[in-house]
Parts: structure tokens; C-alpha cells; sequence
């Protein structure tokens, strides 16, 4: 009986023949990955080795990286006392994945993790963030834990009890319409399939839409398959993944491309024709509350955001500023743009997409989370309406249980920011 | 038995549980003041101890989805209140056994707020209307977790099977 790629993976990991969904399996950890949650997983780490007279030592420094993103700079003592606790850390056990508060090599972990050719295609990668379905991207199978589980990993190096996930194959035909995308695909899969559609099962990706689409576009629906309940999404390894590796990761060392069995068996198959998709939008305050933008359009909104780690590479800052430039924000309306790392921010910078951002009258904010998570920057206020290319718009999600946010691709963003409200980007200037 | 405190709908998410401006707040002492949080009104019962241990949350499908901060599962532990849900996210649902949290699966449970539960085999009764609703078992996976009363425990014991490093 064939493989889909994560059962795959998962067997390769364990050390066995082959694995099938409902089994049982303890795969090795390739990548154990950390923002500022870090420090409860040092916590948990110390309290795993606590009477055992051994000295807490994580398994493999060379295999945990630790990013700070969340909340950089600190908005806080607190948080700033937990960023020297993990620097500390990193620093004891010479953890080299470490990526501190820095203009060149930091930003938002799911970011730097494809940037710096830490995942390849085929490994295990665990993380103490939802988001971190992300790695899929690249052909890994990559799901977030908890910070006790993470502490698991560090002390023994598998991920314990792991059940096979079953999977969904979504298979994408036709091309894009003009301002539509990767963002507008994944918010209409998750409208199809609800907030928990794919509980507890991976999202495997096929179809000429994905073998077209770049890392970056991947990067995004691997991202946000979480918002269906998605263990993982995954997209096969192919040309494009070994392009991104070698020409934008660096990565020199042999790819291994781990591939599904043509027989492999799914739980089911979703099929998603693109060519008439319309830019989509979810509403508040659940991800899949999803419609498309004419059904919401004339909405007036306070603040626009543009990054995070769904939406804050090069190609959304650029599509975003191809839209922007020469134009103004719309009185009223404040516009925040906040690049996914310290790399994507200098390219922007050379590019010239920053210049246009600050002469519209937008914000550019330090490579992080920022506004995303509502912890700091950018909170909105009693009654205000938020657009954001983020991937959440749970209540309270931006800073405010007394606020809405709506979430939209990087055009709608645009668009919607030079009218000050919710705007589909067709029907804009160009 | 214990009386239903709060009552959720569906896709209550840990942002709401435990919102993400408290997280910098990690240890389990201190976690539990910030349970839900932003609702207000519950949140001071709790902390002024109106609420008594082993009390219900009851919540429809999807308990407990986004974000995997396991502060989340820590401050309603802290509180020791029981969750029955409908059906349950799957990183809380970890995060949960991680750390001995009780929580139920029972897809049809029907209670209000003031209603008293009683968990018996394989079925939560509600006192109150007299109804019984059946149980779904939690991942026969992570049962020995369970067993071992959560997963620090069960790493250090497996921890302690391999030879030092
Ligand atoms: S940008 Fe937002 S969703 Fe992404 S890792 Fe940061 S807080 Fe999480």
C-alpha cells in the first residue's frame, strides 16, 4: 500500500519500513524550533531533570533554534528579562541557530527558519508556535506543540506518541486572476473546510497551481492550513523547492526530495479550480468566516496591515507597493507595514518599496510579529476595524476584544488603505 | 460533581482562553490570574475564588484552536476546572494532557450555566435535566502520558532508561 508523503516522512523518521494514519510512531526531531516561549520550555526542561542527578542538556544544540520575534524590541520588563534568560541559554549550550533582536539577521521565526535553509525537504520539524505548519512549504513534515512537548524534545530528541495523521489531498488547476493569490486560495479552502475541517490531518498540496506558485506562495497556504485544524500542510518537494534552497537558502549540502506513493492513500480529495477565484476575505472573528471582497466592500476601517509571517515577504510588499505607489492612505486610516525579517527588509529597502510605503503615509515597523499578536504596537482602539494580511482575526486577536479585524492578501490591502475602506483591487486605478 | 460555571460556544480560541498579552507570563503560580481574561465578569469570579474546584466549562466543537500557547491549558488548570467540549483542537488537546488537565470529549453534551454534572464511565450525566451524554475516549496514543500524570513526568522516566549523556 503506497504513501502519502508525510506517512513517508514519518517512517523514515521512526526507523521503520512504513507507516499508514492511526499508527503510533516516535520520529526523531531533524529542527526544534522557539520564539519567546522559549523560556517555559527552559522551564519545563529544568523541571524534566529536576531529583534525576543528571545535567539538563539539550539533546542536539546544533538541531534547536531560538528566534526571537514575538515581542521585539521587549515592550516589557518581563519580556525583556525572558529574552536574556533564552540568550543565556542559547548561549551555555552554543546554540547557533539563535537568532537575537538584529536589523540583519533577525525576524518572525517562520520566516528565518526557509531564509536560512534550516528545513529541508523530508525532515521532522517541531515548534513551539501554531504557524509553524509553515515548513511544509518546503516538503517537511512541520507542526507546532506545546512548550512541555518541546521540553521532550530537547531532553530526548523524538516527539513521543506521535499518531500518524490522515490526510487530505487538495488538488489546485487554473491560474490566478489578476490580484489574486496564494492568500485568496487558502482563505477560500479554509471557508470550505470550517476552522476545524482538518482537525488532527495534514494537507497535502498538488496540482499545475502549486507546481507554479513560488515558496513564497506555498509558504502562505502551508501557513495557514493550521487555521482549518491542519496538523501540517505539506507540498511534495519539487523543482521550485530545490531552486528556493539554492538560490535564495544557500543551501549547498544534497537535497533529498521526499515524494508521496502514486498509490498512496488519502481520507479525501478537495479540488479547487482558481481561474475564476475572486480576492477573499475573512471576517470577524473566526478564520473561516470567509467571503468574497465585493460582499464586504465599502467598510470603513482605521488601520491597515501589511506583514507577518503569512504575508511579510518580498513579493506581498511588493505587490502592495505596485499598488501604493504615488498614492496617499486615506485620511483617518493609519497603515502599518511590517517586513517578516531584517533580509526581506533590506531587499524592500533596495527596491524602493519602503520609500513608497513612507511617502503613502504608512508606518514601516521593524521586522517581528508586531501588531499580529496584540501585545504591542498597533493595538486598535474600542469599535475600530482593522484590515490585516495577518492569519488571525480571532476576538481580541489585535490587542482589543472591543475590535474587529479582517483578514485579506496584500493587494486588498493596498487597495483598501488609499480609500480607507475595504476595497477589491480590481476595481482600483490600475 | 460540579456545577457549570461557563458556558462557549464553538472555535473558542486560546487567544480568548488566555490572550496573547499576557504571555510573557509563563510559570503555572501565575498564569491562572489571567484566565479568560477578557471576559471580564468570569474572570473576577475566578480570581476572587467565587468559583470552586472542579467546577464544568462546557464549550461546543473546537475548543481550544490557534495559537499553541500552553498558557492556555495552564491557567484553567490552575483554576482546576473540568473542560467538556464538543470537540478539541488538537495542540491544546496535547497541551492539556501535557499538564493533567481534565478534559472531556463528548460530542452531544447539552448543559447550561448552574447545571450540575457528575463524569461518570464513558458518559457525563447533568444532574440537572437528568440527560446523559456518552464520552469520546482521548488519543489511545497518549494514554501512558495520562497514566504517568502528565509528560514531564513520563519524559524524565524515559529520560532516566536511556544512559546518561
Ligand atoms: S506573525 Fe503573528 S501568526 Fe506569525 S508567528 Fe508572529 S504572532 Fe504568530
Amino acid at each position: 500500500m503506497g504513501m502519502t508523503v508525510v506517512e513517508k516522512i514519518l517512517a523514515r523518521a521512526a526507523g521503520l519500513p512504513a507507516t499508514k494514519a492511526g499508527d503510533v510512531v516516535e520520529p526523531r526531531v531533524d529542527l526544534a524550533m522557539s520564539h519567546e516561549n522559549g523560556a517555559l520550555v527552559i522551564n519545563q526542561f529544568k523541571e524534566i531533570y529536576k531529583d534525576t542527578g543528571r545535567e539538563p542538556k539539550p539533546w542536539d544544540p546544533s538541531r534547536i533554534a531560538l528566534i526571537f520575534d514575538h515581542r521585539v524590541p521587549a515592550e516589557g520588563p518581563k519580556t525583556a528579562t525572558n529574552h536574556k534568560m533564552i540568550r543565556g541559554f542559547a548561549a551555555q549550550h552554543g546554540i547557533c541557530k539563535f537568532h537575537d533582536i538584529r536589523g540583519d539577521r533577525g525576524g518572525i521565526c517562520h520566516q528565518i527558519l526557509p531564509e536560512y535553509g534550516y528545513v529541508r525537504p523530508g525532515s521532522v520539524v517541531v515548534g513551539t508556535d501554531s504557524h509553524t505548519t509553515s515548513h511544509g512549504a518546503l516538503g517537511a513534515f512541520s507542526f507546532g506543540i506545546g512548550a512541555t512537548e518541546m521540553a521532550s524534545v530537547w531532553a530526548l530528541g523524538v516527539a513521543l506518541n506521535i499518531e500518524v495523521p490522515p490526510t487530505i489531498k487538495v488538488v489546485v488547476r487554473g491560474r490566478f486572476p489578476e490580484f489574486v493569490g496564494p492568500k485568496d486560495l487558502i482563505l477560500h479552502i479554509i471557508g470550505k473546510l470550517t476552522a476545524q475541517g482538518a482537525n488532527f490531518r495534514v494537507l497535502e498540496f498538488h496540482g499545475e497551481t502549486i507546481t507554479a506558485m513560488s515558496t513564497s506562495g506555498r509558504l502562505v497556504i502551508c501557513n495557514m492550513s493550521v487555521e482549518a485544524g491542519a496538523t501540517s500542510g505539506i507540498v511534495p518537494a519539487d523543482d521550485e523547492t530545490e531552486r528556493y534552497l539554492r538560490t535564495e537558502a544557500g543551501v549547498t549540502d544534497p537535497i533529498d526530495r521526499v515524494l508521496p506513493d502514486a498509490d498512496a492513500v488519502y481520507e479525501s480529495v478537495l479540488e479547487i479550480d482558481v481561474s475564476k477565484l475572486e480576492p477573499q476575505i475573512a471576517c470577524p472573528h473566526t478564520v473561516d468566516n470567509v467571503k468574497p471582497v465585493q460582499q464586504v466592500a465599502g467598510k470603513a476601517l482605521q488601520q491597515i496591515v501589511i506583514g507577518s509571517c503569512t504575508n511579510g515577504r518580498l513579493d506581498d510588499l511588493a505587490a502592495a507597493a505596485r499598488i501604493l505607489e504615488g498614492k496617499k492612505v486615506a485620511e483617518g486610516t493609519r497603515m502599518l507595514v511590517f517586513p517578516a525579517s531584517g533580509r526581506i527588509y533590506a531587499q524592500a529597502l533596495e527596491a524602493g518599496y519602503l520609500k513608497t510605503f513612507m511617502k503613502a503615509g504608512a508606518v514601516v515597523m521593524n521586522p517581528g510579529c508586531g501588531p499580529c499578536l496584540g501585545v504591542h504596537q498597533g493595538a486598535l482602539g474600542d469599535g475600530e476595524v482593522a484590515l490585516a494580511t495577518t492569519n488571525r482575526n480571532f476576538k481580541g486577536r489585535m490587542g482589543n476584544p472591543k475590535s474587529e479585524v479582517y483578514l485579506c492578501s496584500p493587494a486588498v490591502a493596498a487597495a483598501s488603505a488609499i480609500t480607507g475602506v475595504i476595497t477589491d483591487p480590481r476595481a482600483g486605478g490600475r | 460533581m460540579g456545577k457549570v460555571v461557563l458556558k462557549l460556544g464553538r472555535d473558542i480560541s486560546t487567544d480568548d482562553i488566555y490572550p496573547g498579552r499576557f504571555m510573557a507570563t509563563v510559570l503555572p503560580t501565575e498564569t491562572p490570574q489571567f484566565c479568560f481574561h477578557d471576559r471580564t465578569e468570569f474572570n473576577a469570579r475566578l480570581n476572587s475564588k467565587q468559583i470552586a474546584p472542579g467546577s464544568f466549562v462546557v464549550a461546543d466543537e473546537n475548543f481550544g484552536c490557534g495559537s499553541s500557547r500552553e498558557q492556555a491549558a495552564s491557567a484553567i488548570r490552575g483554576h482546576e476546572l473540568n473542560v467538556v467540549a464538543r470537540s478539541i483542537a488538537r495542540i491544546f488537546m496535547q497541551n492539556a494532557i501535557n499538564l493533567g488537565l481534565s478534559l472531556i470529549i463528548c460530542p452531544t453534551i447539552e448543559a447550561s450555566e448552574g447545571d450540575e454534572l457528575e463524569l461518570a464511565e464513558g458518559k457525563v450525566v447533568n444532574k440537572t435535566t437528568g440527560k446523559q451524554f456518552a464520552t469520546v475516549p482521548l488519543p489511545p496514543a497518549r494514554q501512558a502520558i495520562i497514566d504517568a500524570g502528565g509528560l514531564v513526568p513520563y519524559t524524565r522516566k524515559k529520560l532516566l532508561e536511556q544512559p546518561a549523556r
